[in-house]
């Protein structure tokens, strides 16, 4: 209970607001919406797109659904990490909280040296972005995702150095809450890339 | 989306380690499934259902229990899920206008 | 009344003044002047584009631009203004105005209101760049594919173009991000949603387009710059590819961007009505909710541009169901607006000419742009004069009407001064002379058949009278302009004070000082009405809002904003001007956003 007033009403930000909800919070999530729509309008042309090419390499002949899905598992352990250490962080455990954070981050890690593994395997299959459709949709549309990644993972160490300083309390709990939406948002954009690229050929 | 009083945001605390390992097993289990159906032919008239409703199903916990949207303020549902269904909407009207189907 | 709150303040202590202060504020008022003042600059910048383009066109076969200049002349002309003009014209209203209507000391974030303005004025400047590096962009504001493709346009026009919208679409976002949060969150106690001005309601909706439709464009930008640079073919049709891909894309923000240039001068005509008909606004709920239901319908009549594309009967009926739906709510509020009026005791001033000039104009735009909801109608009109005669009436008659409306009504609470009366009726019928001057022929010309976008005409076509008469109506509409100008300087100078309120107005902005002191509200007022200055507690209610008590504690000021943008437009231009900017621009951004981050705020 209390480390959910901590979550609402942190004590740096002193004036109440109208809805009494938090305004970085809130800024986040219409971020998020706005999000929905880039990933939206990249997923749409990926499936627009599909099955016009005249040349190869084409999906069905290099996705390695076996690897991918490890990936999956990878990003989606990553997020169940990730509210385990906000949950330490809502409980003031630091330690604890830096533990997870870290094994989150490794966890993002893997995953985009993953992303990296998987394209230069397509890049030596002959697939580049200028080669057709395939290679430029799926490349500018992962890639972006791997960007998004990159950037959480980035995100992630910072506030891995704060709790290392002890500046990571559970007065800083909608630090680490924010940085989990964002984190989160990314795994669900990549469960519906795995299943709209990936699965469904 | 949920039946708790807006007035009162902090009125649930967010779910403990133990809800979350809980989802987290489900999300591997469905993970397991979908890939598993991927490559048993016999599910082939019924892959693109069968995996487009598991997605959403592992979307959905994920944004209610670890995004915290099935115990917060209503509004953080209403800034992400309009959104999203606009974003359906686009790449639905999108494929329909090509002709992808 | 002034007086007395006047007596109330605190003996105000000097503004800091000079260019440090103005680079560092997080002032919104100051923020709101500094774009006002760019965009307006970029607005008679776009002006003087359109006067080359009807001079080029005053008769048949002209040779006074060639047909590339023609081109970028359109070109920029459109882009300006658009995205240099009446969206940040439209900025600066947000800024001034929103916390001062909700009673609130500042937005949500007051830094990333400097960053936003900041990151627009570099955008603006570079696009503009492209006339001194090799040629401005000529694809017109759209863009088509393929005609943007490194075959057709191997200059660097369309990459200025295309990085300068990326550049202006991140101020756009940042900004509408921080009016989405300011609004539900920051209103003075009392103040509900349903009690909220229409104008900030309008500012509501327009942001949520913003922040939706903005990442569409942004994505179609990313697909062209992978094209132009990277040599991808994602609007290539040689390999396999739809350049049809691009107008979706670019339309599905295209459509919702109309909405995000009208519905804040409807706003802020909603707010001038009332005051000078002495009257509550007519029907605020239906007012309110036609503006969140055109917001909902402008993501569902986006291939109304592309019925000449050939979609098919079943896109073809859909779209036009839907723009035909879209007329309603429209129609609903101008029916209100007539209401508003109806019975009440009209007050003829500048502001209000101008407000009933738009109701007129933008309704005169609306009933033209009815006509091409219809697919066969449509293929008839489609890149003719008659679809830029309808833009200019709801984009001119409309937007700009209503945003001449909202700069006479606030000029005074903005500068403590009042403007001229005469001159601004002077402007006004002016202007409205010129405006249907230049734009009522181009109704028929294009009905005639002549095509939007090409330099010239044959004499033999029956084009060249009423040519002649629109470019007579844009060379008046210059004159308008300048006694605007001159009447905004002279008037700020040495017009009469103003006081608190000059006009009588009930919203919360006429209950505090004008110009507001840099704290807005000494104790934040307490709202119990729509229209809380019209009530009986009115008084009680302007004592409060200027009576200080104790020190008022404001964000200080912060130059990382201006460097972050600074770092963040270089960088994004050393796509067109090499690693040599783009590698600096990546370094100071990230010194920008990290000192930013950790830079104590309270």
């Amino acid at each position: 209970m209390s480390s959910a007033a901590a979550t609402l009403a942190p004590v740096h930000e002193a004036h109440p607001t109208s809805t009494g909800l938090n305004n970085r919070k809130m800024v986040f999530w219409a971020f998020l919406g706005s999000e929905c729509m880039f990933f939206g309008s990249l997923i749409a042309t990926y499936l627009v797109y599909k099955g016009r090419d005249k040349v190869g390499p084409h999906p069905h002949e290099i996705f390695n659904i076996v690897f991918t899905s490890f990936s999956a598992f990878v990003l989606l352990m990553s997020s169940l990490t990730m509210v385990l250490a906000l949950a330490a962080v809502q409980r003031n455990n630091q330690k604890t909280a830096r533990l997870w954070l870290a094994a989150t981050a490794l966890l993002g890690m893997t995953f985009v040296g993953g992303q990296c593994y998987e394209f230069s395997e397509f890049f030596s299959h002959g697939l580049k972005l200028q080669t057709n459709l395939f290679g430029a949709t799926f490349y500018v549309l992962t890639g972006f995702h791997g960007t998004h990644v990159t950037i959480g993972v980035i995100w992630l160490w910072s506030l891995f150095m704060m709790a290392t300083k002890g500046k990571l309390g559970s007065e800083r709990a909608l630090d680490v809450e924010i940085a989990g939406l964002y984190w989160h948002f990314v795994d669900v954009v990549w469960i519906a890339i795995f299943t709209l690229v990936y699965l469904l050929q | 989306m949920t039946d708790h009083d807006p007035s009162q945001p902090a009125a649930h605390a967010h779910p403990g380690a133990k809800e979350y390992l809980a989802i987290g097993l489900v999300l591997v289990v469905i993970t397991a499934i979908e890939v598993a159906v991927f490559y048993i032919p016999s599910m082939k008239p019924v892959l693109v259902p069968v995996l487009l409703s598991l997605s959403a199903v592992k979307f959905a916990l994920v944004a209610m229990f670890y995004m915290h949207l099935k115990f917060d303020h209503k509004l953080f549902s209403w800034l992400f899920v309009l959104p999203m269904l606009l974003a359906i909407f686009v790449i639905v009207a999108l494929m329909k206008l090509f002709g992808v189907w | 009344m002034a007086t007395t709150a006047a007596t109330l303040h605190a003996p105000a202590h000097a503004e800091p003044s000079g260019l440090w202060s103005w680079i560092t504020t997080v002032d919104h008022k100051r923020i709101g002047a500094l774009y006002g003042i760019t965009a307006f600059c970029f607005f008679l910048i776009g002006g003087f584009e359109a006067l080359l383009i009807r001079i080029q066109l005053i008769r048949p076969d002209n040779t006074f631009v060639s047909p590339d200049v023609y081109n970028q002349l359109f070109t920029m002309h459109a882009t300006t203004m658009i995205f240099l003009a009446v969206m940040p014209l439209s900025a600066s209203f947000f800024n001034f105005l929103i916390p001062l209507m909700i009673g609130a000391r500042d937005v949500a974030f007051p830094r990333l209101n400097a960053f936003s303005y900041w990151v627009f004025l570099f955008g603006a400047i570079f696009i503009n760049l492209s006339f001194v590096f090799g040629g401005a962009p000529d694809v017109g504001w759209f863009g088509y594919a393929n005609l943007t493709s490194k075959q057709f346009s191997p200059g660097h026009g369309v990459d200025f173009w295309a990085v300068g919208l990326q550049i202006l679409g991140v101020a756009s976002l940042a900004a509408a991000f921080n009016f989405i949060v300011t609004i539900l969150n920051l209103r003075a106690p009392g103040m509900r949603l349903m009690r909220m001005p229409v104008f900030v309601w309008m500012t509501l909706v327009t942001s949520f387009l913003i922040i939706l439709a903005f990442p569409v464009i942004t994505v179609a930008l990313i697909f062209l710059l992978f094209d132009r640079f990277i040599g991808t073919h994602f609007f290539i049709p040689s390999a396999g590819a739809d350049p049809l891909l691009w107008q979706h894309l670019f339309w599905l923000f295209g459509h919702p961007e109309v909405y995000i240039l009208i519905l804040p001068a409807m706003g802020i005509v909603s707010e001038v009505l009332p005051t000078f008909s002495r009257k509550p606004l007519f029907g605020y709920p239906v007012i309110v909710y036609s503006g969140i239901f055109i917001g909902f319908m402008g993501w569902g009549v986006w291939s109304h541009h592309m019925f000449s594309v050939g979609l098919g009967p079943l896109a073809d009926s859909f779209f036009a169901l839907s723009t035909m739906l879209i007329a309603i709510p429209t129609g609903v509020k101008i029916f209100n607006w007539l209401a508003t009026m109806w019975g009440g005791r009209l007050e003829l001033k500048t502001p209000m000419l101008f407000a009933i000039g738009f109701i007129i104009l933008f309704t005169m735009g609306g009933l033209s742009g009815f006509m091409h909801a219809s697919p066969p109608a449509d293929l008839q009109q489609t890149d003719t004069y008659f679809v830029v005669a309808h833009i200019h009436y709801v984009l001119f008659g409309g937007a700009i009407m209503g945003i001449f409306a909202g700069l006479y009504y606030w000029f005074p609470k903005m500068t403590g001064r009042m403007m001229n009366d005469r001159l601004g009726k002077v402007h006004f019928w002016l202007q409205l002379v010129a405006m249907n001057l230049t734009f009522f022929p181009m109704h028929f010309v294009g009905l005639l058949g002549m095509p939007r976008r090409v330099y010239t005409y044959g004499a033999n076509l029956g084009f060249n009278e009423m040519n002649f008469w629109s470019t007579i109506g844009a060379l008046l509409l210059a004159p308008a302009i300048l006694i605007f100008v001159y009447n905004w300087i002279t008037s700020w100078r040495s017009g009469p004070p103003a006081g608190n309120d000059p006009w009588g107005g009930a919203t919360l902005e006429w209950a505090i000082p004008s110009p507001p002191p840099s704290y807005n509200f000494g104790t934040i007022p307490e709202v119990h009405s729509l229209d809380p200055l019209w009530h009986k507690d009115s008084r009680e209610l302007v004592l409060a809002s200027n009576h200080v008590h104790g020190h008022i504690h404001m964000p200080p000021n912060s130059y990382w904003p201006f460097l972050g943008a600074l770092g963040m437009a270089m960088m994004m231009s050393g796509m067109v001007f090499g690693w040599f900017v783009g590698i600096p621009g990546l370094l100071l951004m990230l010194l920008g956003f990290y000192n930013w981050a950790f830079e104590p705020c309270h």
